[in-house]
Protein backbone atom coordinates (compact mmCIF):
# COMPACT_ATOMS: atom_id res chain seq x y z
CA UNK A 1 0.00 0.00 0.00
CA UNK A 2 2.96 2.32 0.40
CA UNK A 3 2.68 3.24 -3.31
CA UNK A 4 -1.28 4.19 -2.86
CA UNK A 5 -0.29 6.64 -0.16
CA UNK A 6 2.30 8.08 -1.84
CA UNK A 7 0.19 8.69 -4.82
CA UNK A 8 -2.68 10.00 -2.12
CA UNK A 9 -0.14 12.59 -0.80
CA UNK A 10 0.53 13.67 -4.66
CA UNK A 11 -3.31 13.65 -5.28
CA UNK A 12 -3.86 16.49 -2.50
CA UNK A 13 -0.63 18.40 -3.13
CA UNK A 14 -1.97 18.51 -6.90
CA UNK A 15 -5.50 19.53 -5.75
CA UNK A 16 -4.33 22.48 -3.43
CA UNK A 17 -2.12 24.11 -5.98
CA UNK A 18 -5.11 23.81 -8.78
CA UNK A 19 -7.25 25.89 -5.54
CA UNK A 20 -4.72 28.47 -5.85
CA UNK A 21 -4.96 28.54 -9.70
CA UNK A 22 -7.78 28.61 -10.13
CA UNK A 23 -8.74 31.43 -7.53
CA UNK A 24 -6.02 33.15 -8.91
CA UNK A 25 -8.08 33.03 -12.13
CA UNK A 26 -10.80 34.52 -10.56
CA UNK A 27 -8.97 37.80 -9.20
CA UNK A 28 -7.34 38.05 -12.29
CA UNK A 29 -10.94 38.20 -14.12
CA UNK A 30 -12.46 40.54 -11.88
CA UNK A 31 -9.27 43.07 -12.15
CA UNK A 32 -9.52 42.35 -15.77
CA UNK A 33 -12.86 44.08 -15.72
CA UNK A 34 -11.69 47.42 -13.89
CA UNK A 35 -9.00 47.68 -15.73
CA UNK A 36 -10.85 47.76 -18.89
CA UNK A 37 -13.40 50.31 -17.30
CA UNK A 38 -10.29 52.57 -16.35
CA UNK A 39 -9.09 51.95 -20.34
CA UNK A 40 -12.44 53.60 -21.66
CA UNK A 41 -12.41 56.05 -18.67
CA UNK A 42 -8.78 57.32 -20.22
CA UNK A 43 -10.13 57.99 -23.66
CA UNK A 44 -12.38 61.44 -23.24
CA UNK A 45 -9.58 63.71 -22.36
CA UNK A 46 -7.07 62.07 -24.46
CA UNK A 47 -9.92 62.29 -27.44
CA UNK A 48 -10.76 65.81 -26.15
CA UNK A 49 -7.08 67.11 -26.15
CA UNK A 50 -6.32 65.92 -30.16
CA UNK A 51 -9.33 68.00 -31.15
CA UNK A 52 -7.87 70.79 -29.25
CA UNK A 53 -4.26 70.35 -30.62
CA UNK A 54 -5.33 69.74 -34.44
CA UNK A 55 -7.10 72.58 -33.68
CA UNK A 56 -4.49 74.90 -32.34
CA UNK A 57 -2.34 73.99 -34.94
CA UNK A 58 -4.54 74.82 -37.53
CA UNK A 59 -4.82 78.39 -36.51
CA UNK A 60 -1.80 78.99 -35.66
CA UNK A 61 0.49 77.62 -38.59
CA UNK A 62 3.47 79.75 -38.18
CA UNK A 63 3.94 78.19 -35.10
CA UNK A 64 5.07 74.38 -35.13
CA UNK A 65 5.97 72.86 -31.38
CA UNK A 66 8.79 70.19 -32.11
CA UNK A 67 6.37 67.08 -30.96
CA UNK A 68 4.91 67.95 -33.99
CA UNK A 69 7.68 69.28 -36.35
CA UNK A 70 8.05 66.82 -39.41
CA UNK A 71 10.29 63.67 -39.67
CA UNK A 72 14.14 64.51 -38.71
CA UNK A 73 17.18 61.74 -39.88
CA UNK A 74 17.31 59.35 -37.06
CA UNK A 75 20.30 58.70 -34.97
CA UNK A 76 18.78 57.77 -32.17
CA UNK A 77 15.40 56.39 -30.99
CA UNK A 78 13.30 56.11 -27.40
CA UNK A 79 11.57 53.14 -26.78
CA UNK A 80 9.32 53.29 -24.01
CA UNK A 81 8.40 49.81 -22.56
CA UNK A 82 5.11 48.90 -21.24
CA UNK A 83 5.65 46.11 -19.08
CA UNK A 84 3.85 44.20 -16.04
CA UNK A 85 5.58 44.20 -12.46
CA UNK A 86 4.40 40.54 -11.69
CA UNK A 87 4.79 37.26 -14.26
CA UNK A 88 2.51 34.26 -14.35
CA UNK A 89 0.76 35.47 -17.09
CA UNK A 90 1.54 33.92 -19.93
CA UNK A 91 3.57 34.53 -22.85
CA UNK A 92 2.42 38.18 -22.56
CA UNK A 93 5.78 40.07 -21.68
CA UNK A 94 8.28 37.68 -23.50
CA UNK A 95 5.69 38.26 -26.72
CA UNK A 96 6.40 42.04 -26.33
CA UNK A 97 10.46 41.67 -26.14
CA UNK A 98 10.36 39.62 -28.69
CA UNK A 99 8.70 42.36 -30.56
CA UNK A 100 10.60 44.66 -29.49
CA UNK A 101 14.21 42.83 -30.03
CA UNK A 102 13.48 42.08 -33.55
CA UNK A 103 12.65 45.74 -33.97
CA UNK A 104 16.04 47.02 -32.39
CA UNK A 105 17.64 44.38 -34.23
CA UNK A 106 16.11 46.35 -37.81
CA UNK A 107 16.97 49.81 -36.06
CA UNK A 108 20.68 48.70 -35.49
CA UNK A 109 21.38 47.58 -39.00
CA UNK A 110 20.04 50.60 -40.08
CA UNK A 111 22.88 52.56 -37.53
CA UNK A 112 19.90 53.86 -35.29
CA UNK A 113 20.90 53.39 -31.81
CA UNK A 114 18.56 52.58 -29.26
CA UNK A 115 17.24 54.42 -25.95
CA UNK A 116 14.85 52.92 -23.47
CA UNK A 117 12.64 53.62 -20.58
CA UNK A 118 11.22 51.02 -18.63
CA UNK A 119 8.17 50.86 -17.06
CA UNK A 120 7.39 48.05 -15.10
CA UNK A 121 9.70 45.43 -13.53
CA UNK A 122 9.97 42.92 -15.89
CA UNK A 123 10.75 45.39 -18.56
CA UNK A 124 13.85 46.76 -16.34
CA UNK A 125 14.90 43.13 -15.94
CA UNK A 126 14.71 42.72 -19.59
CA UNK A 127 17.09 45.38 -19.86
CA UNK A 128 19.22 44.18 -16.97
CA UNK A 129 20.06 40.84 -19.12
CA UNK A 130 19.75 42.30 -22.13
CA UNK A 131 22.09 45.59 -21.45
CA UNK A 132 20.84 48.87 -23.33
CA UNK A 133 20.64 52.10 -22.17
CA UNK A 134 17.99 52.89 -19.92
CA UNK A 135 17.06 56.86 -19.24
CA UNK A 136 14.66 56.29 -16.85
CA UNK A 137 12.24 53.64 -15.23
CA UNK A 138 8.92 53.31 -13.36
CA UNK A 139 7.76 50.36 -11.58
CA UNK A 140 5.63 48.87 -9.13
CA UNK A 141 2.47 51.09 -10.68
CA UNK A 142 0.23 48.21 -9.11
CA UNK A 143 -3.17 47.51 -10.80
CA UNK A 144 -4.41 51.29 -10.66
CA UNK A 145 -1.37 52.71 -11.82
CA UNK A 146 -1.74 56.81 -11.78
CA UNK A 147 -0.62 59.56 -14.34
CA UNK A 148 1.86 61.15 -11.76
CA UNK A 149 3.64 58.15 -11.62
CA UNK A 150 4.55 58.65 -15.28
CA UNK A 151 5.09 62.39 -15.78
CA UNK A 152 8.99 61.96 -14.81
CA UNK A 153 9.74 58.77 -16.82
CA UNK A 154 8.13 60.71 -19.64
CA UNK A 155 9.55 63.93 -19.18
CA UNK A 156 12.85 62.56 -18.89
CA UNK A 157 11.89 60.96 -22.58
CA UNK A 158 10.57 64.28 -23.97
CA UNK A 159 13.55 66.65 -22.76
CA UNK A 160 16.01 64.34 -24.16
CA UNK A 161 13.81 64.70 -27.77
CA UNK A 162 13.67 68.14 -27.15
CA UNK A 163 17.94 68.42 -26.53
CA UNK A 164 17.98 66.64 -29.90
CA UNK A 165 19.64 63.51 -28.33
CA UNK A 166 16.84 61.38 -29.71
CA UNK A 167 14.82 61.81 -32.80
CA UNK A 168 11.93 60.00 -32.02
CA UNK A 169 9.85 58.13 -29.61
CA UNK A 170 8.41 55.00 -29.81
CA UNK A 171 5.87 53.18 -27.08
CA UNK A 172 6.06 49.58 -26.78
CA UNK A 173 3.10 47.93 -25.18
CA UNK A 174 0.32 45.16 -25.42
CA UNK A 175 -2.53 45.92 -27.20
CA UNK A 176 -6.04 44.51 -25.77
CA UNK A 177 -7.55 42.59 -28.99
CA UNK A 178 -9.94 40.38 -26.26
CA UNK A 179 -9.74 37.95 -23.67
CA UNK A 180 -7.77 35.84 -25.34
CA UNK A 181 -5.33 37.90 -27.54
CA UNK A 182 -2.59 40.22 -26.65
CA UNK A 183 -1.00 41.85 -29.36
CA UNK A 184 2.38 43.69 -28.74
CA UNK A 185 2.54 46.93 -30.81
CA UNK A 186 5.10 49.80 -31.25
CA UNK A 187 3.54 52.92 -31.97
CA UNK A 188 5.31 56.25 -32.60
CA UNK A 189 4.56 58.70 -29.89
CA UNK A 190 6.83 61.64 -31.11
CA UNK A 191 6.67 63.18 -33.61
CA UNK A 192 3.31 63.27 -33.77
CA UNK A 193 1.83 62.02 -37.01
CA UNK A 194 0.11 64.53 -39.01
CA UNK A 195 -4.11 64.61 -38.31
CA UNK A 196 -5.91 63.18 -40.99
CA UNK A 197 -6.86 67.01 -42.77
CA UNK A 198 -10.44 66.58 -44.19
CA UNK A 199 -12.32 66.05 -40.76
CA UNK A 200 -10.62 68.74 -39.27
CA UNK A 201 -11.13 71.25 -42.46
CA UNK A 202 -13.35 74.29 -40.75
CA UNK A 203 -15.94 75.41 -42.15
CA UNK A 204 -15.18 79.02 -41.32
CA UNK A 205 -12.30 80.22 -39.57
CA UNK A 206 -12.08 81.29 -36.13
CA UNK A 207 -9.81 80.84 -32.94
CA UNK A 208 -9.59 80.95 -29.67
CA UNK A 209 -8.48 83.42 -27.43
CA UNK A 210 -5.47 82.41 -25.38
CA UNK A 211 -4.49 83.04 -21.76
CA UNK A 212 -1.40 83.67 -21.79
CA UNK A 213 -0.40 82.67 -25.12
CA UNK A 214 -0.74 80.27 -27.63
CA UNK A 215 2.76 78.43 -27.53
CA UNK A 216 2.28 78.30 -23.72
CA UNK A 217 -0.92 76.73 -24.27
CA UNK A 218 0.35 74.32 -26.89
CA UNK A 219 3.30 73.29 -24.87
CA UNK A 220 1.25 72.28 -21.91
CA UNK A 221 -1.64 70.55 -23.90
CA UNK A 222 0.68 68.61 -26.12
CA UNK A 223 2.83 67.27 -23.07
CA UNK A 224 -0.19 66.46 -21.19
CA UNK A 225 -1.53 64.70 -24.45
CA UNK A 226 1.61 62.54 -24.77
CA UNK A 227 0.96 62.20 -20.78
CA UNK A 228 -2.13 60.75 -21.43
CA UNK A 229 -1.15 58.57 -24.37
CA UNK A 230 1.51 56.64 -22.07
CA UNK A 231 -1.31 56.33 -19.56
CA UNK A 232 -3.17 54.83 -21.69
CA UNK A 233 -0.80 52.53 -22.49
CA UNK A 234 -0.07 51.33 -19.17
CA UNK A 235 -3.87 50.95 -18.31
CA UNK A 236 -4.32 49.36 -21.31
CA UNK A 237 -0.68 46.68 -20.52
CA UNK A 238 -2.53 46.14 -17.33
CA UNK A 239 -5.86 45.07 -18.39
CA UNK A 240 -3.40 42.77 -21.19
CA UNK A 241 -2.04 41.58 -18.01
CA UNK A 242 -4.99 40.63 -16.19
CA UNK A 243 -6.28 38.46 -19.62
CA UNK A 244 -3.12 36.72 -20.12
CA UNK A 245 -2.83 35.86 -16.48
CA UNK A 246 -6.77 34.72 -16.38
CA UNK A 247 -6.05 32.49 -19.51
CA UNK A 248 -2.99 30.81 -18.09
CA UNK A 249 -4.21 30.57 -14.46
CA UNK A 250 -7.04 28.85 -16.44
CA UNK A 251 -5.00 26.61 -18.53
CA UNK A 252 -3.06 25.53 -15.44
CA UNK A 253 -6.02 24.71 -13.57
CA UNK A 254 -7.39 22.29 -16.66
CA UNK A 255 -3.96 20.65 -16.31
CA UNK A 256 -4.31 19.97 -12.73
CA UNK A 257 -7.51 18.71 -13.06
CA UNK A 258 -6.12 16.11 -16.17
CA UNK A 259 -3.03 15.43 -14.04
CA UNK A 260 -5.78 14.50 -10.45
CA UNK A 261 -7.49 12.34 -12.95
CA UNK A 262 -4.47 10.79 -14.28
CA UNK A 263 -3.26 9.79 -10.67
CA UNK A 264 -6.09 8.57 -8.98
CA UNK A 265 -6.66 5.94 -11.84
CA UNK A 266 -3.13 4.83 -11.08
CA UNK A 267 -4.18 5.06 -7.04
CA UNK A 268 -7.49 2.89 -7.76
CA UNK A 269 -5.38 0.37 -9.58
CA UNK A 270 -2.61 0.14 -7.14
CA UNK A 271 -5.60 -0.12 -4.43
CA UNK A 272 -7.06 -3.15 -5.85
CA UNK A 273 -4.37 -4.91 -6.77
CA UNK A 274 -3.60 -4.30 -2.79
CA UNK A 275 -7.03 -5.89 -2.12
CA UNK A 276 -6.34 -8.69 -4.41
CA UNK A 277 -3.48 -9.46 -3.36
CA UNK A 278 -4.88 -9.62 0.27
CA UNK A 279 -7.19 -11.82 -1.18
CA UNK A 280 -5.18 -14.25 -2.75
CA UNK A 281 -2.75 -14.35 0.21
CA UNK A 282 -5.84 -15.29 2.68
CA UNK A 283 -7.10 -18.26 0.56
CA UNK A 284 -3.92 -19.85 -0.04
CA UNK A 285 -3.27 -19.44 3.61
CA UNK A 286 -6.74 -21.33 4.34
CA UNK A 287 -5.71 -24.08 1.79
CA UNK A 288 -3.12 -24.54 3.32
CA UNK A 289 -4.61 -25.29 6.93
CA UNK B 1 -35.87 78.04 -19.50
CA UNK B 2 -32.31 79.63 -18.71
CA UNK B 3 -29.56 79.62 -21.36
CA UNK B 4 -27.29 76.63 -20.78
CA UNK B 5 -24.15 75.63 -22.08
CA UNK B 6 -22.80 72.00 -21.77
CA UNK B 7 -19.64 71.10 -19.27
CA UNK B 8 -17.75 68.45 -19.10
CA UNK B 9 -14.68 67.98 -16.61
CA UNK B 10 -12.53 65.04 -17.53
CA UNK B 11 -8.93 63.62 -16.16
CA UNK B 12 -6.86 61.32 -18.06
CA UNK B 13 -8.12 58.80 -15.12
CA UNK B 14 -11.96 59.44 -16.19
CA UNK B 15 -14.55 60.99 -16.10
CA UNK B 16 -15.41 63.75 -13.81
CA UNK B 17 -18.72 65.63 -14.80
CA UNK B 18 -21.22 65.87 -17.66
CA UNK B 19 -24.32 68.19 -17.73
CA UNK B 20 -25.38 71.88 -18.09
CA UNK B 21 -24.80 74.94 -17.00
CA UNK B 22 -25.95 78.53 -16.31
CA UNK B 23 -22.30 79.55 -15.22
CA UNK B 24 -19.12 78.11 -15.03
CA UNK B 25 -16.47 79.52 -12.78
CA UNK B 26 -12.93 78.67 -12.54
CA UNK B 27 -9.45 79.86 -11.77
CA UNK B 28 -8.12 80.79 -14.31
CA UNK B 29 -4.02 81.70 -14.92
CA UNK B 30 -4.18 85.31 -15.01
CA UNK B 31 -7.65 84.97 -12.29
CA UNK B 32 -11.08 83.89 -11.98
CA UNK B 33 -13.06 83.63 -14.75
CA UNK B 34 -16.86 83.06 -15.39
CA UNK B 35 -18.03 81.39 -18.14
CA UNK B 36 -21.70 82.23 -19.51
CA UNK B 37 -23.35 80.43 -21.97
CA UNK B 38 -22.57 81.45 -26.11
CA UNK B 39 -18.88 83.10 -24.60
CA UNK B 40 -16.40 83.09 -26.97
CA UNK B 41 -13.91 80.37 -27.95
CA UNK B 42 -11.08 80.67 -25.04
CA UNK B 43 -8.51 78.32 -24.00
CA UNK B 44 -6.05 78.86 -20.60
CA UNK B 45 -4.68 77.03 -18.18
CA UNK B 46 -6.16 76.68 -15.32
CA UNK B 47 -4.29 77.26 -12.00
CA UNK B 48 -5.06 75.04 -8.54
CA UNK B 49 -8.59 75.50 -7.15
CA UNK B 50 -12.04 75.45 -7.45
CA UNK B 51 -14.78 74.89 -10.07
CA UNK B 52 -17.86 75.66 -9.91
CA UNK B 53 -20.30 74.72 -11.80
CA UNK B 54 -23.91 76.55 -11.49
CA UNK B 55 -26.94 74.56 -12.94
CA UNK B 56 -30.20 75.48 -14.04
CA UNK B 57 -31.89 75.32 -10.03
CA UNK B 58 -29.26 77.51 -8.92
CA UNK B 59 -27.19 75.53 -7.28
CA UNK B 60 -23.80 75.02 -7.35
CA UNK B 61 -21.29 72.16 -7.58
CA UNK B 62 -17.54 72.52 -6.63
CA UNK B 63 -15.21 70.31 -8.14
CA UNK B 64 -11.30 71.11 -6.81
CA UNK B 65 -8.57 70.50 -9.27
CA UNK B 66 -5.29 70.84 -8.97
CA UNK B 67 -4.50 72.72 -12.46
CA UNK B 68 -4.91 71.86 -16.03
CA UNK B 69 -6.60 73.37 -19.48
CA UNK B 70 -9.83 75.24 -19.91
CA UNK B 71 -11.34 75.10 -23.31
CA UNK B 72 -14.87 76.89 -23.72
CA UNK B 73 -16.64 76.85 -27.03
CA UNK B 74 -19.49 78.74 -27.67
CA UNK B 75 -22.00 75.92 -26.46
CA UNK B 76 -19.21 73.79 -24.56
CA UNK B 77 -16.62 73.89 -21.59
CA UNK B 78 -14.21 71.68 -20.82
CA UNK B 79 -12.03 71.16 -18.10
CA UNK B 80 -9.23 69.00 -18.69
CA UNK B 81 -8.15 68.54 -15.25
CA UNK B 82 -4.52 67.21 -14.29
CA UNK B 83 -4.44 64.37 -11.34
CA UNK B 84 -1.40 65.37 -10.43
CA UNK B 85 -0.46 68.90 -8.95
CA UNK B 86 1.67 70.41 -12.15
CA UNK B 87 4.56 72.98 -11.69
CA UNK B 88 7.90 73.17 -13.66
CA UNK B 89 10.24 71.92 -10.82
CA UNK B 90 7.65 69.35 -9.46
CA UNK B 91 8.07 67.88 -12.75
CA UNK B 92 12.02 68.76 -12.83
CA UNK B 93 12.38 66.80 -9.71
CA UNK B 94 9.76 63.42 -11.14
CA UNK B 95 12.26 63.23 -13.94
CA UNK B 96 15.10 63.65 -11.67
CA UNK B 97 13.94 60.90 -9.42
CA UNK B 98 13.04 58.51 -12.49
CA UNK B 99 16.34 59.26 -13.92
CA UNK B 100 17.99 58.62 -10.59
CA UNK B 101 15.34 54.81 -10.24
CA UNK B 102 16.78 53.99 -13.32
CA UNK B 103 20.67 54.24 -12.60
CA UNK B 104 20.25 52.72 -9.31
CA UNK B 105 18.36 50.02 -10.94
CA UNK B 106 21.37 49.66 -13.05
CA UNK B 107 23.66 49.72 -10.57
CA UNK B 108 21.71 47.56 -8.46
CA UNK B 109 22.22 44.84 -10.89
CA UNK B 110 26.27 44.82 -9.37
CA UNK B 111 25.09 45.12 -5.73
CA UNK B 112 22.85 42.25 -6.20
CA UNK B 113 25.26 40.16 -7.84
CA UNK B 114 27.34 40.67 -4.99
CA UNK B 115 24.69 40.25 -2.22
CA UNK B 116 24.21 36.11 -3.97
CA UNK B 117 27.90 35.59 -4.37
CA UNK B 118 28.23 36.78 -0.47
CA UNK B 119 25.37 34.53 0.53
CA UNK B 120 27.34 31.56 -1.56
CA UNK B 121 30.24 32.25 0.40
CA UNK B 122 28.38 32.54 3.88
CA UNK B 123 26.95 29.11 2.74
CA UNK B 124 30.21 27.59 2.38
CA UNK B 125 31.41 28.48 5.23
CA UNK B 126 28.85 26.49 7.55
CA UNK B 127 28.96 23.68 5.43
CA UNK B 128 32.85 23.46 6.03
CA UNK B 129 32.34 24.09 9.80
CA UNK B 130 29.52 21.53 10.20
CA UNK B 131 31.83 18.98 7.80
CA UNK B 132 34.42 19.65 10.68
CA UNK B 133 32.06 18.94 13.29
CA UNK B 134 31.32 15.78 12.12
CA UNK B 135 34.84 14.89 11.67
CA UNK B 136 35.88 15.74 15.06
CA UNK B 137 32.83 13.70 16.10
CA UNK B 138 33.57 10.52 13.99
CA UNK B 139 37.00 10.61 15.71
CA UNK B 140 36.01 10.66 19.40
CA UNK B 141 33.48 7.88 18.59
Amino acid sequence: MAGAKEIRTKIASIKSTQKITSAMEMVAASKMRKAQDRMSASRPYADKMLQVIHHLAQATPEYRHSFMATERPRKRVGYIVVSSDRGLCGGLNSNLFRRLSAEIKEQQAAGIEPVFCAIGSKALGFFKRFGGKVLAQATHLGDTPHIEDLIGTVKVMLDAFEAGEIDAIHVASNEFVNTMTQRPEIRQLVPIAPAEKQEEALPYHWDYIYEPDAHTVLDALLTRYIESLVYQSVVENVACEQAARMVAMKAASDNAGNLIDELQLVYNKARQAAITQEISEIVSGAAAV
Amino acid sequence: MAMTIHVDIVSAEGAIHSGQATMVYASAEVGEVGIAPRHTAFISRLKPGDVRVENEQGEQEHFYVSGGMLEVQPNVVTVLADTAVRAANLDEAAAQDAKRRAEEALAGQQAGFEYAKAQAELAEAIAQLRAIEKLRKTKRG
